[in-house]
């Protein structure tokens, strides 16, 4: 016998006998059982607001505690200016990016060498790349947070092997909550997911010295979320 | 007595004495209550969720062969390799294989627990692959070649001025002591770990049934590397970490990260469905997914202590223990401390050996109260104690009480005691704590109350 069937033949041995159910101390269940129990996650939740205004400054304020850069541009025309002023004062020579319709516009606007990772590239030569510039999925506006895919930011590697991810995104992105964003992956990708799904909430950081917070560990040590 | 249980009562008590570590260990879980309670008050309710993680966590363990076999399923269908290993000897070959196969030399790894359990680097340092651990925690705890002393804080206990010495003296490279700089001459040596690595190797904190992936939880960017740069993947993961359902992710990530490390979601909560797909750019050629027993299943035959599988590893009743936070992770001598893991141990590695564990407890509840997925910790510490008992009585202690019962129901015996009791402690006092004192176990560190001269019965039966 395989080991598969010798695992799953032990499961079903000990599942004969069945375990009382989570908080059995005279507590009543949060949901009724023909759904999942994590189907009104949406009521628990840290609260979002209503309105597309509140969860905008939501994810502003989210963002700033996370030390995320956040900019909300008023327009598409801001958008050359802000990463021009960027790459200025950071002294981006190389940038690391892939094909899209914002992603394609916030390069044009640079005017500096592009790797683009869409048919394969060379990791060394990203890995002197100043910024990786993405799109996104969502932006989560409980967390502060982005997520991203393999196929829609350019693969695994681009939003975090540079040391600062841009990311930009436009309005219509933002989501109100988690259940949100991920019933938003589920209904544009299932069944056929991209194999890496990530939700990025912040630049990379650690706290394992003495508990005390760094940014920049491994991943990026600066997120900029430019939203038009 | 087994050397377990001495080597445990011997850190403990060196442990407990020692004020720097208390120091230590007091100021980092300060600071983690503060925000954890402040993330805990930003959801609307805690409670609820808390009960809903439960009830989900219960339907994926209480239906496991029904998950496993969808998750493994859905990984083949996108070309993941998946391998079962019944014991943490097979989980070694396995992964070993694998590297001999891809004529592999160097590993990159992202913090696995389970990796932890099974000894995996010291069983692949020894057929001669350099491991290296990712996280920076790992890397500061393997450099100096000791476990993780917490299961999500693994360098909790080291001062920076430890770890400046500790990389001066490894990596020649200590510019000082800030934690800032302390970090980036951890990145600076991994970056060109992570570009030469010819395997990768990861952990997983959940597994989704129903749409066959591995979500991975972390702050650092070193997991995300770790499974965007090397050729070949390697995950490994118990079976008790699946969920059923894709969206259930959109409550137990944040709920994993409130509860670990006072977030409000950790940095990167990336989910894996498969290798890299056709039309990807990048990502590993291959993925092998090793799911491993090693004794989860006799967990599982427990129906009492079934739910202690719920765990998500959050490190949450490990923080509030007041019994692990006076003597410290390395003491329990265990990949899991803390209360989940004088739960879980006496089942993963034998009841008789580790039995101790469930009494380094004052069964104040606190592990229960702090735990995001309602395992009923404390009362199963009391269940191993019983069980322990059943299966090989102690004798010494069943006497004690039966002479204690006899005495305290013979109201003759009783008086006696007390007048022996009045008159022998001052003898008791002369001897306290020396191998004389009959009573040295609890005097070592204490003081036994003077008796009164006036038990309550004399003075009720003298009351004007």
């Amino acid at each position: 016998m395989s080991e598969r069937e010798n695992i799953l033949g032990r499961i079903r041995e000990a599942l004969q006998v069945s375990a009382p159910l989570p908080g059995a101390h005279g507590e009543t269940s949060a949901h009724t059982h023909t759904e999942s129990p994590a189907s009104h996650a949406r009521e628990w939740l840290p609260s979002v607001g209503a309105s597309v205004e509140e969860q905008f400054a939501l994810f502003a304020k989210n963002a700033a505690d996370l030390k995320a850069d956040f900019q909300l541009l008023a327009s598409r025309d801001e958008l050359p200016v802000a990463l021009k002023k960027m790459a200025a004062a950071e002294k981006w020579s190389r940038v690391a990016s892939h094909e899209g319709e914002l992603s394609n516009f916030a390069c044009k606007a640079l005017g500096l060498p592009v790797l683009l990772t869409d048919k394969g590239y060379d990791v060394q030569a990203m890995e002197k790349c100043d910024v990786g510039i993405t799109e996104c999925d969502a932006l989560v506006a409980q967390t502060g947070g982005v997520a991203v895919t393999s196929r829609s930011a350019g693969g695994r590697a681009l939003s975090v092997l540079p040391p600062h991810h841009v990311v930009v995104a436009s309005r219509e992105q933002l989501v109100a909550d988690l259940p949100a964003a991920f019933a938003l992956l589920q209904q544009k990708y299932a069944p056929d997911f991209p194999s890496m799904i990530s939700f990025i909430t912040g630049p990379s950081r650690t706290g394992d010295i003495e508990r005390i917070l760094v940014l920049g560990a491994h991943g990026p040590k600066q997120l900029t979320i430019f939203c038009i | 007595m087994s050397t377990f249980v001495s080597d445990f009562k011997t850190r403990a008590t060196e442990k407990a004495g020692d004020l720097r570590h208390r120091s230590v260990i007091r100021t980092a879980l300060r600071s983690y209550e503060i925000v954890r309670d402040k993330r805990k008050a930003a959801f609307q309710s805690w409670e609820s969720a808390r009960q809903a993680a439960a009830e989900t966590k219960w339907e994926a363990i209480n239906h496991l062969d029904k998950h496993l076999v969808a998750l493994t399923s859905k990984l083949e269908a996108r070309g993941t390799k998946v391998h079962w290993a019944s014991t943490g000897a097979q989980a070694r070959e396995i992964i070993a294989q694998i590297l001999r196969d891809k004529k592999a030399r160097s590993i990159i790894k992202s913090k696995a627990m389970t990796s932890e359990e099974i000894h995996l680097n010291h069983a692949l340092e020894k057929e001669g692959f350099t491991v290296v651990e990712s996280d920076l925690g790992e890397f500061i705890v393997q450099l100096r070649h000791e476990p993780p002393y917490h299961i999500v804080f693994p360098s909790m206990h080291l001062t920076r001025g430890e770890i400046k010495d500790l990389f001066q003296k490894e990596l020649g490279d200590a510019p000082s002591d800030s934690p800032e700089e302390l970090t980036m001459v951890a990145r600076r040596v991994m970056r060109q770990k992570y570009l030469t690595a010819d395997v990768g190797f990861t952990g997983g904190n959940f597994a989704i049934a129903e749409t066959g992936m591995i979500s991975i939880t972390e702050n650092e960017g070193n997991a995300r590397l770790t499974a965007a740069l090397p050729k070949t993947m390697v995950t490994l993961m118990g079976i008790e970490k699946v969920l059923p359902r894709f969206s259930d992710l959109a409550l137990f990530l944040p709920m994993l990260a409130t509860a670990g490390a006072g977030q409000p979601m950790t940095c990167y909560n990336t989910m894996y469905s498969g290798p890299r797909q056709p039309g990807e750019c990048d990502g590993p050629e291959e993925w092998h997914v090793i799911l491993l027993d090693n004794r989860r299943t006799e967990l599982l035959a427990d129906a009492e202590q079934r739910d202690s599988l719920h765990c998500i590893r959050c490190g949450a009743c490990l923080n509030v223990c007041p019994i692990f936070r006076n003597v410290g992770g390395h003491t329990y001598g265990t990949t899991y401390s803390g209360p989940v893991g004088a739960v879980i141990t006496p089942h993963l590695r034998g009841l008789q050996d580790w039995k101790h564990l469930s009494n380094a407890s004052s069964l104040c509840g606190a592990c229960t109260e702090a735990c995001p997925v309602k395992i009923d910790l404390h009362h199963h510490l009391l269940q191993n104690r019983r069980n322990a008992s059943a299966s090989e009585p102690a004798f010494f202690e069943r006497l004690a009480y039966q002479i204690f019962g006899l005495v305290a129901n013979e109201p003759v015996f009783w008086s006696l005691a007390k007048k022996l009791g009045w008159l022998t402690q001052p003898l008791q006092r002369a001897v306290k704590g020396s191998a004389l004192d009959p009573a040295k176990a609890w005097t070592k560190t204490r003081d036994l109350p003077p008796q009164p001269r006036e038990s309550f019965k004399d003075w009720w039966r003298n009351r004007k």
